[in-house]
């Protein structure tokens, strides 16, 4: 299987590999997958929580090159956005961005999920004190 | 010497043809052009002559008696198809029973599978941890309906060696017809079909440096004398058991293989044995939890399975493809999306099947490629564990195992 210019570059270059201690206020993380299938991620989000802003993002992944890729992707799309804009990324956006093929779609799946799973485990953790700008 | 890149290490998937191989075919296109059943005229008096020396070469590589009893074909895939269901076909009166076991390579899981949906029983053995199958346990799945055994010689993926004189023998004991996969260990260690006990054995040519296109599919003539139901008709060539004009200068090509095979084989087993043991060396002593897939005493000279724990083996592939071409059990580089089933058979969590790495060496390899490849690859894992997060739990002391994963 040929890979996508933007998956090899990922994979070569990954954005933002790293770790932040979960209990640092601010943070979210999420944690996917499972080793028996191959694939888990590792996705960690830092919000301000004054302005609700995600200023930093971090991944780890286990998986091959597309799972890899694809978060790192996400955590690129990450930075910048409120949680609530964050909510909205969804994976055929990162199909795509990497031009994934249908045999890599649950890649893409799964770093939804790692997305999902990170802001709500904010929300969880800093509950009342998250500023939501907009409630859906 | 310099390298020249891409290098090949993915021996066991192909071969590249031996020069001498191309040389010996070279004719057989062009001024010896013949048709090998024209009887008639020099061209193809010619022609069969020479398949009949490519026959003999075979003949002599897998210690047949008869080269008549060899059967020209398209390649291992064909072999086995006829193999399984002629022999299916042609005793199905007798019995109804197929043993075969967990490891075979696909084109025997498919047949069985084709031919359990036609009323067919199959029984696939389990292995041991090492790769190796019990002989006993082929004993146990026997039932009187049993008409043919059927296991892979030398494995795939993980290169171990079966005992196949003693499945042989079990299969004399019984009168059971045994049909050994030997599309890995032809040409490549020492094969002897009588004293072996092997009935129906099926070979190619492209993994022991010959052409793509052809194999060929040895069928006993005597004690006892084994029949099997052609499955394409047409002008009863190879004995009515394989119809279709002979590709002669891949036969050609084929014969000059094995015969290169055959002279080398004790020489060249040892270089390569030393070439992957010095490869393993470097790889396991400078990686933690990395895991030697087989057993280490009866497998192939030029087969490396090893699992790299928290790494998925396409992204190690990836790290290294440009420069260097390898195979994973992953599945990921398949369409299936399951890992390896033959590292899995072993008894090996998912996720190391997930993991393994399989380095095939072959005759035109150098030590300054082993050096390579060893360095490239360490170097390639440690950067994927810096991003694995399950490296990082494992280092933190969490046990994975107590971790309630969240699968897609």
């Amino acid at each position: 299987m040929a890979y996508s210019d933007k998956v090899v570059d990922h994979y070569n270059n990954p954005r933002n590999v790293g770790s932040f201690g979960k209990d640092i206020v601010g943070v979210g993380t999420g944690l996917v997958g499972a080793p028996e299938c191959g694939d888990v991620m590792k996705l960690q989000i830092k919000v301000n929580l004054d302005t609700g802003v995600i200023e930093d993002a971090k991944f780890k992944t286990f998986g091959c090159g597309s799972a890899i890729a694809s978060s790192s992707l996400a955590t690129e799309w990450l930075k910048g956005k409120t949680v609530d804009e964050a909510a909205k990324i969804k994976n055929t956006d990162i199909v795509n961005e990497l031009k994934l093929p249908p045999v890599k779609i649950h890649c893409s799946v799964l770093a939804e999920d790692a997305i999902k799973a990170a802001l709500s485990d904010y929300k969880e953790k800093h509950g009342s004190a998250a500023v939501t700008v907009a409630s859906e | 010497m310099a390298l020249k890149f891409p290098i090949f290490m993915d021996a066991q998937s192909t071969t590249p043809c031996d020069p001498r191989v191309v040389e010996a075919m070279m004719p057989y296109f062009t001024e010896k052009f013949g048709h090998p059943a024209s009887r008639n005229h020099p061209f193809g008096w010619e022609a069969e002559a020479a398949v009949d020396a490519a026959r003999a070469r075979l003949a002599k590589l897998i210690g047949a008696r008869d080269p008549k009893e060899l059967v020209f074909t398209s390649g291992g895939t064909e072999s086995i198809n006829l193999a399984l269901k002629g022999v299916a076909e042609m005793y199905r009166e007798k019995g109804n029973h197929i043993v075969t076991t967990v490891i075979e390579q696909r084109a025997s899981l498919d047949v069985c599978k084709k031919l359990e949906r036609q009323g067919f029983e199959v029984t696939s053995v389990p292995v041991q941890p090492d790769g190796l199958v019990d002989v006993e346990e082929i004993r146990r799945a026997i039932t009187d309906k049993t008409i043919l055994i059927s296991v892979m010689f030398a494995n795939n993926e993980i290169g171990t060696i079966q005992d196949v004189a003693a499945i042989g023998k079990l299969a004399k004991e019984k009168g059971i017809i045994f049909h050994a996969d030997a599309t890995q260990a032809v040409g490549k260690i020492p094969v002897d079909v009588e004293a072996m006990g092997i009935d129906v054995l099926s070979c190619t040519a492209h993994l022991i440096y010959g052409p793509k296109g052809v194999g060929a599919l040895y069928v006993r003539r005597k004690g006892p004398r084994v029949r099997i139901a052609a499955q394409m008709d047409g002008g009863g060539h190879e004995r009515g058991m394989r119809s279709g004009t002979l590709p002669v200068p891949l036969i050609v090509g084929f014969g000059r293989a094995a015969e290169i095979c055959q002279e080398s084989m004790v020489e060249e087993s040892k270089r390569l044995a030393k070439m992957r043991d010095r490869l393993q060396d470097m790889i396991l002593s400078s990686v933690d939890e990395a895991f030697l897939n087989g057993r280490p005493d009866r497998r192939l000279a030029g087969n490396l399975n090893i699992s790299f724990a928290y790494v998925e083996g396409e992204s190690v592939l990836m790290g290294l493809n440009k420069e260097t071409a390898l195979s994973s059990g992953s599945a990921c580089t398949s369409s299936t999306l399951e890992p390896s089933y033959v590292i899995a058979a072993l008894g090996a969590s998912a996720e190391l099947a997930h993991s393994s790495i399989r380095f095939s060496l072959h005759r035109f390899n150098t030590d300054e490629e082993v050096e390579y490849v060893g360095q490239r690859t360490i170097e390639v894992i440690k950067r994927l564990r810096d991003m694995s997060p399950l490296y990082e739990l494992a280092k933190e002391g969490v046990d994975l195992k107590s971790i309630k994963w969240k699968a897609e």
